[in-house]
């Protein structure tokens, strides 16, 4: 199917914002750079993420398992692969992790899944410092001429990976079986659909893009060890951000990851010892007043002022 | 009876849940362009042999062939594209997609699959079929009790099953309502549509079946005509209990 006029616009619209996003390494200050630095991660993990978990329902907390799994892949292989290949190399492995994952526990209702992602990152975390502590290795160091513009610039690059993927998708059959199994699983299951295979598949997006952030981001570090490419903040962040923007669309998460980064920055700066309690009370305030995130807000708006229902089809 | 080809057969098919056999060994054949009642009383596991046959509970013995395909312990998915397809006791849609969209899960997914133009332009006339023409664009909860059932019947069909299973699609209607529905019902017969009915509904058993099954506690204690079956002693005792035999 081709895209329709309004879709081309769209696509406009996004490729222009794009390449606006892109600019902000030469007009911005070093200190808006890591800022932006911030935003693009977080937009690729909580698009990636909301990919799979808005229409499944299922919580995964297992981000920052792809995460670190990526950050590692970049540290144990910059001396002796080309950069670009490890970036393919750990898409791939978050993937296919995905798909194991996936596998294991997709048969299992919602909470044994958040439970088993949980456990994931803190498994693979706990397996890295034995292994290192075995070697008697702290930790890597990943030095490299990789500039925090070129970090900057491959994350919106990645961002826009996803949100094609995503949107794909949902053109696609299974994007329509998703929307079925988030309604009722059981009708999707005696329609037709196979809803097992539907979800790994589904779940390998948020995989393969998690890697590839932590692969991406690993040249920042400097020096990685597994307490911080397994940051277990890292995958409750991204589920915040995700529910606060909203699932529902595309663009969703994006506008909840924008203003949470600024809040983050002032929460952090301003009460260091308590950030986590902070993060805690946000999240509870925004699932209590913004249950469909600002998502759920603007379609409110939207359908109470009278606009235009989204046509129904695929 | 002239003689049509089996589409379905039901060989010692048992359910067992923990010490209780909820369908023992049963025995039935579904015939092409037929439609079969599996009637009896409450409890007596007519709707566990219907989700025995869509793969909705496995079978803990026996066999279900699907022409020549043993589907026993096939998934649900499998089975629907197989060509079974059903409607659920408690009617179940789509509680987030229009009327058209629920039609169309059945039309991109299930035993015959089309996809875009020509899974839409089919789910409308799926809808057309059976009276839901005019409704497409309606949500979920805009929908009158029968109009529920009815998308759920068009879902049903939009995926050219072999074999429908309708689960007491009868029951909760109005007398209104129940005389529309068992005309539709008849349509679909008259279509030539193979079908297997769980049904209370008396007058609508003797009305649309060509044969009946009854089961009593899980096991088949009749098998003919409705007339036949519904003036059996056997049949009347399971009922109406001894005294009245």
């Amino acid at each position: 199917m081709t895209p329709s006029r309004s879709e081309a616009a769209r696509i406009g619209w996004v490729v222009l914002a794009l390449a606006a996003a892109a600019t902000l390494p030469w007009i911005g200050s070093s200190y808006y750079l890591a800022l932006g630095v911030t935003i693009a991660t977080f937009t690729v993990l909580a698009t990636s993420w909301a990919i799979f978990s808005g229409p499944t329902h299922y919580i995964s907390l297992a981000t920052a398992a792809f995460y670190g799994v990526g950050t590692y892949t970049t540290g144990l292989l910059i001396e002796t692969m080309p950069y670009w290949s490890i970036l393919a190399i750990a898409g791939l492995i978050g993937a296919a992790g995905a798909a194991l994952v996936g596998l294991a526990t997709l048969r299992l209702s919602g909470v044994y899944f958040v439970i088993f992602t949980l456990g994931l990152a803190e498994f693979v975390r706990q397996v890295l410092t034995w292994v290192q502590n075995l070697t008697g290795q702290k930790g890597i160091y990943v030095l490299t001429q990789i500039t925090e513009a070129q970090i900057y610039w491959q994350l919106v690059g990645l961002a826009a990976l996803v949100w094609l993927a995503g949107w794909l998708i949902g053109r696609s059959r299974l994007g329509f079986a998703l929307r079925i199994i988030g309604d009722d699983e059981e009708v999707a299951r005696h329609s037709g659909i196979d809803t097992a295979m539907a979800k790994v598949l589904l779940f390998m997006i948020p995989g393969a893009a998690a890697a590839m952030t932590g692969a991406i981001l690993a040249p920042r570090f400097v020096y990685i060890e597994p307490a911080v490419a397994f940051s277990p903040m890292l995958s409750f962040q991204v589920v915040i951000m995700a529910l606060l923007g909203g699932t529902g669309r595309l663009w969703g998460p994006l506008v909840g990851v924008i203003p949470f980064t600024f809040l983050w920055e002032a929460i952090s700066s301003s009460f260091p010892n308590q950030t986590t309690l902070l993060l805690g009370l946000t999240f509870l305030l925004i699932v209590y007043l913004l249950p469909r995130g600002f998502v759920g807000l603007f379609l409110d708006l939207r359908q109470h002022g009278g606009g235009t229902f989204r046509r129904a089809g695929a | 009876m002239t003689m049509h080809p089996t589409v379905l057969s039901l060989r010692g098919a048992t359910k067992r849940f923990g010490g209780l056999v909820a369908v023992n060994a049963l025995d039935f054949d579904v015939h092409e362009n037929q439609v079969l009642g599996l009637i009896g009383p409450n409890g007596s596991g007519k709707s566990t042999t219907l989700n025995l046959i869509s793969g909705a509970l496995p079978a803990t013995d026996g066999e279900i062939v699907l022409r020549d395909r043993d589907i026993t312990r096939l998934p649900p998915q499998a089975i629907a594209r197989l060509g079974v397809a059903r409607t659920f006791q408690l009617v179940r849609l789509l509680p987030s997609m229009s009327v058209l969209e629920n039609v169309m899960a059945g039309a991109v997914f299930g035993h015959r699959r089309r996809w875009g133009r020509a899974a839409e332009t089919h789910a409308r006339k799926m809808l057309d079929r059976v009276g839901m023409g005019r409704k497409l664009h309606l949500g979920i909860g805009q929908l009158t009790y029968i109009d529920t059932k009815r998308v759920e019947l068009a879902r049903a069909l939009a995926g050219e099953p072999r074999v429908l299973l309708l689960d007491e699609w009868l029951a909760g209607l109005n007398p209104t309502e129940l005389e529309e529905g068992v005309a539709l019902i008849r349509s679909l017969r008259d279509d030539g549509r193979t079908i297997v009915l769980v049904e209370h509904v008396m007058d609508a058993i003797r009305s649309l079946c060509d044969t009946c099954v009854v089961m009593a506690q899980g096991t088949k204690i009749a098998e003919g005509t409705p007339e036949a079956v519904l003036s059996d002693r056997e049949v009347i005792r399971a009922y109406l209990g001894d005294d009245d035999a």
